[in-house]
């Protein structure tokens, strides 16, 4: 509860930062304040100290697992602002807002990781969608920024109207919006229409993969991802998605074993049908941008491995994934924005003008790949160990790993333009502490990869 | 009336809303047809909630069974106002800069 509250207060206090102070460095310090605060908050709500006693009449339950997530999620957007603020900044007048933007959607991240209702589910999904068609629009003269924020937009409505009427048809049939439900009670007017329960579940199952962008819904992803500002693409693509997953985990956890014939079908598929079209277009992009849209795509589907095989292994593996992909990619974003070319020749030659910043996205990238050593091989580790567990499901995982090797060759392409090409790659200017970010950060990633245990116990201790 | 007729009208209704989304190419009328899905809902949320009213008062006279869906659609309509205000501004946005409010403007970003 304190989460949800001092969030929210803190981005209207960082909106009248902006009136106070007209000197961008300072907003932005106070925005890394803010967050700290807030980081501190969490962590303190966390173990149960000066927790606002407020009845929620069981609309809200705060368990560890999402604490944790607020946690991990609050974390990766401080390193995001100690990487990139400086760049967010730079995008329009409005510095303030931006973080004050920043702010609501953790607010949202922090309902989603905590509802026990269908409808802080709705309320948790659009106080987290609505700033971003901000965040996204926000380089107003840029058509390509205007265009993506008007494809959000659409998007993201229409896939709120598809839950909508799924939580609609769940409402008639259960009488609560309660997440867990059960088969028509007898004496109901609706004894009859039992095909609404599964009906109702499956539009919300569309709406969410809308939001985390799985396969046949991923088509608004790359486009945004391209248009947006680079920048607020990085929030996108890290924060918000992995919120996006946890909602979704939580979601069907409980209601995976009562509609396991027709679930059986539909999510190895849409798992299958994502990892191909994220592995295999990431190949072909000519532009770095738009690779690591599609990347994320595939990572997506990587992720929807804890919603199919559903036990608490998996639960500790989503929350390393989110560790271990929101940071890689917050870091491969930090670099692609101090590039002046975002295409894979414009890396050509980085090793040489900018050692460290070519040895950080080394190390961001072996991660997002999956190689050992790194935090994302563990990540990837634990989703296809806990499908193994649960299901007999020796042929996903190879079709996991087989794909995972489709996408060693487009992060390799970067590293390879870096170090073996002959070119002088042109960044803006590059300030010392970015740097120290940097390193901070890929150490980060290496001591995951080789100690997960570093991030899990919290979620028990 | 039964309870089927309201569903079938509903769902009516939101699919007129999904065919208006996927076939007409003006970015208002894209908008409204987003707004009449969510008022289906709106129609279905209180449907419901007088039917689960109804079996409750048979046995209770002074039940508030069904109240929650009437206070969901208030939730509704204050999300759908919020959307409404962000989405109108960013096609007034893209209006400013490309004089025209068409959907197939979206296609730039494909190459």
């Amino acid at each position: 509860m304190n989460t949800i509250i001092v969030s929210a207060l803190l981005g209207v206090v960082m909106m009248f930062s902006g009136i106070f102070t007209a000197n961008k460095t300072a907003i932005r310090n106070v925005a890394i304040v803010a967050l700290l605060v807030l980081l501190g908050v969490n962590i303190a709500a966390t173990y149960g100290c000066c927790n606002l006693n407020i009845d929620v009449k069981n609309m809200l339950e705060f368990s560890k697992f999402g604490m944790f997530f607020n946690s991990i999620a609050i974390f990766s957007t401080l390193m995001y602002l100690v990487l990139s603020g400086s760049d967010i900044v730079k995008v329009g007048d409005n510095a303030a807002e931006y973080f004050a933007i920043i702010f609501f959607v953790l607010c949202g991240v922090s309902v989603l990781s905590a509802y026990n209702s269908l409808l802080m589910l709705f309320l948790g999904v659009e106080i987290m969608t609505i700033p971003l068609y901000i965040l996204t629009g926000s380089d107003k003269k840029n058509l390509k920024s205007n265009e993506a924020s008007l494809k959000y937009f659409l998007m993201g409505s229409f896939s709120t109207g598809i839950m909508l009427m799924g939580i609609a048809l769940m409402y008639g049939v259960n009488g609560n919006f309660g997440i867990a439900f059960d088969v028509p009670a007898a004496g109901s007017p609706l004894q009859n229409y039992g095909i609404l329960l599964p009906l109702g579940l499956l539009f919300i199952f569309v709406s969410m993969a809308f939001k985390v962008s799985a396969a046949p819904f991923h088509f608004w992803t790359p486009d945004v991802y391209d248009g947006a500002p680079s920048v607020f693409t990085s929030f996108m693509a890290t924060i918000v998605k992995a919120a996006g997953f946890i909602a979704f985990i939580k979601l069907f956890e409980t209601h995976y074993f009562q509609l396991q014939a027709s679930w059986k079908m539909i999510l190895p598929l849409v798992i299958i049908a994502t990892l191909f079209i994220g592995n295999i277009t990431a190949v072909f992009q000519q532009s770095v941008k738009r690779m690591l849209a599609y990347s994320s795509i595939a990572q997506a589907g990587f992720m929807l491995f804890a919603l199919y095989s559903n036990n608490s292994f998996s639960k500790e593996g989503i929350l390393l994934y989110s560790a271990a992909y929101s940071l890689a990619t917050i870091g491969v974003f930090a670099i692609l924005i101090k590039m002046k070319d975002y295409t894979f020749e414009g890396y050509n030659g980085l090793a040489k003008t900018q050692p460290v910043l070519a040895a950080a996205n080394t190390i961001f990238l072996l991660s997002l790949a999956g190689i050992p050593l790194t935090a994302g091989f563990f990540a990837k580790y634990y989703m296809l160990t806990s499908v193994l567990q649960s299901h007999n499901g020796f042929i996903m995982v190879i079709i996991a790993v087989l794909f995972a090797a489709v996408s060693v060759y487009y992060y390799f392409r970067v590293i390879q333009s870096m170090y073996f090409k002959q070119g002088d790659a042109e960044t803006s200017a590059i300030s010392s502490g970015f740097k120290y970010g940097l390193i901070f950060l890929a150490a980060l990633i290496i001591l995951l990869g080789i100690m997960p245990n570093v991030l899990l116990q919290y979620l028990y201790f | 009336m039964p309870i089927s007729n309201y569903i079938i009208f509903c769902l009516a209704l939101f699919t007129i809303g999904i065919v208006g989304v996927l076939v007409r190419r003006n970015a208002i009328i894209v908008f409204m047809c987003i707004e009449l899905m969510l008022n289906a809902v709106n129609l279905l949320l209180v449907a419901f909630s007088k039917m689960h009213n109804g079996v409750a008062y048979l046995t209770d006279k002074s039940t508030i069974v069904g109240a929650d869906a009437q206070v969901f659609v208030f939730f509704i309509m204050v999300v759908a106002a919020a959307e409404v205000s962000v989405g109108l501004a960013i096609i007034v946005m893209m209006y400013r800069n490309t004089k025209s409010i068409d959907i197939n403007f979206l296609n730039r970003l494909k190459n």
